[in-house]
Parts: structure tokens; C-alpha cells; sequence
């Protein structure tokens, strides 16, 4: 057992885990935040993704001691007192979701999407989303919701 | 995944250290090779050693004729990166198509280098561009490299530091996709040098590997249409069910010539 210390949507979280534990795993059963998903467990969906010090990774090919001492935000983290996160609230008005168990990680890859590329076009977002698999919208609503969210935001910021 | 015992390693003598103080160690580095490995009990090390906080395997700079690229910097940094992108925009360009954002943001140079993946993009890159391979204790020519699958010239626990690629007149890359894994079906990288074409083609056969005839018919005649005549041979190449070794000779000829094109 080794002893982990990082800060998890602004808390300080120290745990003592086995090794080979992975992020996903510290952060759905040793913190309890089960919004992260685990839709492949091999790298491939994106279901579990979170941001690590501000960039969007694979949580479950990630151990959870290379997040010593990080940041981690996970989809608990995004709403602020309450209300959604915009691109939240764009997968809501858009239908960018179904069943909603690739939410998350669809959410997580989004807001990192935008934050990285200041002008997005629908190409763009489709190519983003390489590492994301959604097996029940089809994916239109999703693109849509992004476009969306990324006009919301760039408002915002002005 | 099997059990092991975590280690940080916070320079590249230490890495060393951990390394020898191991029964069965290997490097950790952005872990998207290798996490995905260990879940599949396909390796049961006795130690990781994390080297993705050592400062002495970050950062991209400038040497004479030469683009110097640490082993730890991300495929997100190298696309990202404006000198990478000036001087070296081919390989901005393969970094940033490597699997998803998510894995560019974790995957590394060296891990790329030292996996040696028969459809890994960077070994195209690397060989096109008569790259060194610099590790803690020496300096290794591409084509001295890069041994066949899965294998290279380093030896057990040899740390990579850094790669310089030479800078060509121009250079560019076209790739296959598979368009489930993103792995290269076949991809080729194009380097125009003032003495010479270099070719280098990834996902076609059983390791990275270079194509004379095409270096040839380029380095006379720098166009698409000096291609039209050359076909490669099916002879060896890669056959399963994404595609057959014919299809993908045929893919060499046809990304060579994106390439050029580009
Ligand atoms: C979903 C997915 C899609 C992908 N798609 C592509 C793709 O399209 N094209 C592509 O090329 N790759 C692809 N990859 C692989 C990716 O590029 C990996 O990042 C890369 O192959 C390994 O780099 P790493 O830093 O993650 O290494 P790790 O996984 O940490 O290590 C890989 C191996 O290299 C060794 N190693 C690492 N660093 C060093 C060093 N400095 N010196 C010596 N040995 C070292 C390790 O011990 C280990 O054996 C994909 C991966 C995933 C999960
Ligand atoms: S659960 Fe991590 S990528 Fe699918
Ligand atoms: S909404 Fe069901 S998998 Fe995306």
C-alpha cells in the first residue's frame, strides 16, 4: 500500500491504496464518485475520462499514484452552486444523450475540446470525439450540443 | 492487472538506480501502451518506475539542422508545438494523429520509440527523418534502430532521452487509419533532404522499413507522376483481417503519393 494525495473537484483527498490501483478505480470506489464510467476498461470509449491538471485523459489507463499531488476534476465537479455546466446543459437542450452511460466522458471530452480550440466547426468536433464512443445517439445531437456549448461559452467569456 | 511495486524516479540517474535495483522493472512513461498491457496480463513486472516527471526528458529545442524532442513530451505537445510546427510540420502533423486526444495527451515520444509497434505512426517519422536516438549513453541512427517487431537496438533498461530528427527541405506523412483502433493500416512518411529522399512505411509489414525504389524514383524527379510506374511488392507485408498483403502494397504506392502531393 502506498499513500496517494491529490485534489479531487477542489477537495484534498489522501488515500492509502494497492499499487496497481487505477485512477478510475480510486475515484468511483475509494472517493465515491461513481459519475465517472467504465464502459471498456481497454482505452478505447472514453467513458471514463476526467481531467488531469486541465487536460482530458483515459481514467482507467491511468494509475491512480501518477495522480500524485494533481488536480483531477470528474463530471460531480462541473456544476457550479447548483446550476449546469453549460455544455451540460447543451447535451440536455440538444438530445446528446440516450441512455446516458457515455455521458460523462462525452461531457468531460467536450469541455476540454472547447477550452483548446477557440473556433470549432462540426469536422472538427467529429474528429475530437475520435475517443469517445456513444452507442446510442448516433452522435448528431452530440456534435450539436458541442457547437452549442462552444457559442455559450465564447459569449461568456467576452 | 498482476501486482507490482510503484516507483517515481525524479531524474534520469535515478531511473537508472531504480532500474538495476529491480528483479523485473520496466519504465512507465504516458502508460497507453503499456496500462492497456498490464490489464491483459500480457507483462507481470516487478517494478514500475514513473519517469514522466523528469524534467531532463521534457522539452523541444533547436540544434544545428536538427529538432531535438525530449522523450517525455506528449504527442498533444509536439502537434502543438510552434517550432515543431515551423520546421518540422509533417511530423506536427503525425503527432497529432495519433489514436484520440485523450491518449495524445498521455502517450509519449519515447514510449512510441522504445514500443516499436508494427503500426505505431512515430517510427515512420523517425527513420524518414534520419533521426538519432539519444539514450542516457548514446546516440543510435535510425536505421540501426528499429530491428523488426517490437524490437530495437536499445538494451535492457536503457533509458531514451530524446530524439533529433534532421530537418528536410520538405517532409510530410499520409496514413490509413484504422478506423477502429486508429493505428496506421499503412502509413508513409515522405523527407525531401538536399542529398536525397527518404521513405519510410509503418503499419505494412512485420516492422518499419524503407522503400528504395521509391526513394529513388523521388529523388530524380520529386513528383507524383515520378511514382506512376512503381508498384511495391506484396512480398512479406502485413495479412489479417483488416486487410490483405496485396491491399496493403497497393495502400504504400497510394500514400506515398498523398504524401508527395502534400
Ligand atoms: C486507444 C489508443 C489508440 C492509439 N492509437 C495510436 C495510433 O494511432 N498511433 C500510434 O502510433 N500509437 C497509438 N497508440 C499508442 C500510443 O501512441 C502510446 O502512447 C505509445 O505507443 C506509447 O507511449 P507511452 O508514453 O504511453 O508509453 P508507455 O505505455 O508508458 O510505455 C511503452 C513501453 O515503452 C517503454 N518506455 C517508455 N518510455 C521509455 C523511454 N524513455 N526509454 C525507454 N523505454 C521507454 C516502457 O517501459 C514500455 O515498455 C494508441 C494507444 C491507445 C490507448
Ligand atoms: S473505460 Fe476507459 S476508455 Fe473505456
Ligand atoms: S447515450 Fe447511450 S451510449 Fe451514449
Amino acid at each position: 500500500m502506498t499513500k496517494v494525495t491529490l485534489t479531487v473537484n477542489g477537495q484534498t483527498v489522501e488515500k492509502d491504496i494497492a499499487d496497481n490501483r487505477l485512477l478510475v478505480e480510486l475515484l468511483r470506489e475509494d472517493v465515491g464518485l461513481t459519475g465517472t464510467h467504465v464502459g471498456c476498461d481497454t482505452s478505447q470509449c472514453g467513458a471514463c475520462v476526467v481531467h488531469v491538471n486541465g487536460k482530458a485523459v483515459k481514467s482507467c489507463t491511468m494509475l491512480a499514484l501518477e495522480a500524485e499531488g494533481a488536480e483531477v476534476v470528474t463530471i460531480e465537479g462541473l456544476a457550479k452552486e447548483g446550476a449546469l455546466h453549460p455544455v451540460q446543459e447543451a447535451f440536455r437542450d440538444h438530445h446528446g444523450l440516450q441512455c446516458g452511460f457515455c455521458t460523462p466522458g462525452m461531457i468531460m471530452s467536450s469541455v476540454d475540446i472547447i477550452r483548446r480550440n477557440p473556433e470549432l466547426d462540426e469536422q472538427m468536433v467529429r474528429a475530437e470525439l475520435e475517443g469517445n464512443i456513444c452507442r446510442c445517439t448516433g452522435y448528431q445531437g452530440i456534435v450539436k450540443a458541442v457547437l452549442a456549448a462552444a457559442d455559450v461559452l465564447k459569449k461568456e467569456a467576452v | 492487472m498482476y501486482a507490482f511495486s510503484f516507483k517515481r524516479a525524479a531524474s534520469i540517474e535515478e531511473a537508472a538506480a531504480l532500474f538495476k535495483g529491480g528483479d523485473d522493472p520496466q519504465y512507465l512513461a504516458g502508460g497507453q501502451t503499456l496500462i492497456p498491457t498490464l490489464k491483459q496480463r500480457l507483462a507481470a513486472p516487478s517494478d514500475l518506475i514513473e519517469i514522466n516527471r523528469i524534467e531532463g526528458l521534457k522539452g523541444i529545442g533547436e540544434e544545428e539542422g536538427a529538432i531535438v524532442i525530449g522523450a517525455g513530451v506528449t504527442h498533444a505537445e509536439v502537434a502543438a508545438s510552434d517550432l515543431v510546427r515551423a520546421r518540422l510540420p509533417g511530423l506536427a502533423a503525425l503527432a497529432g494523429e495519433i489514436g484520440d486526444p485523450q491518449v495524445r495527451h498521455r502517450g509519449t515520444l519515447g514510449g512510441s520509440v522504445a514500443n516499436n509497434d508494427p503500426a505505431a505512426d512515430y517510427p515512420a517519422g523517425v527513420l524518414a527523418l534520419d533521426a538519432e536516438i539519444r539514450t542516457a549513453q548514446r546516440s543510435i541512427p535510425a536505421d540501426d534502430y528499429f530491428q523488426g517487431m517490437f524490437e530495437t537496438a536499445l538494451e535492457e533498461g536503457e533509458l531514451i532521452t530524446s530524439v533529433a530528427f534532421k530537418v528536410p527541405e520538405k517532409s510530410a506523412y499520409a496514413k490509413f487509419p484504422n478506423p477502429a483502433s486508429r493505428y496506421a493500416m499503412v502509413g508513409v512518411y515522405v523527407a525531401k533532404f538536399a542529398d536525397g529522399v527518404r521513405v519510410a512505411v509503418t503499419g505494412a509489414g512485420p516492422g518499419v522499413f524503407r522503400v528504395p525504389e521509391i526513394e529513388a524514383a523521388l529523388s530524380k524527379d520529386f513528383t507524383e507522376a515520378a511514382l506512376a510506374g512503381i508498384s511495391v511488392s506484396a512480398e512479406g507485408l502485413n495479412s489479417d483481417l483488416h486487410g490483405s498483403a496485396d491491399y496493403r502494397a497497393h495502400l504504400v504506392g497510394v500514400m506515398a503519393r498523398r504524401a508527395v502531393a502534400s
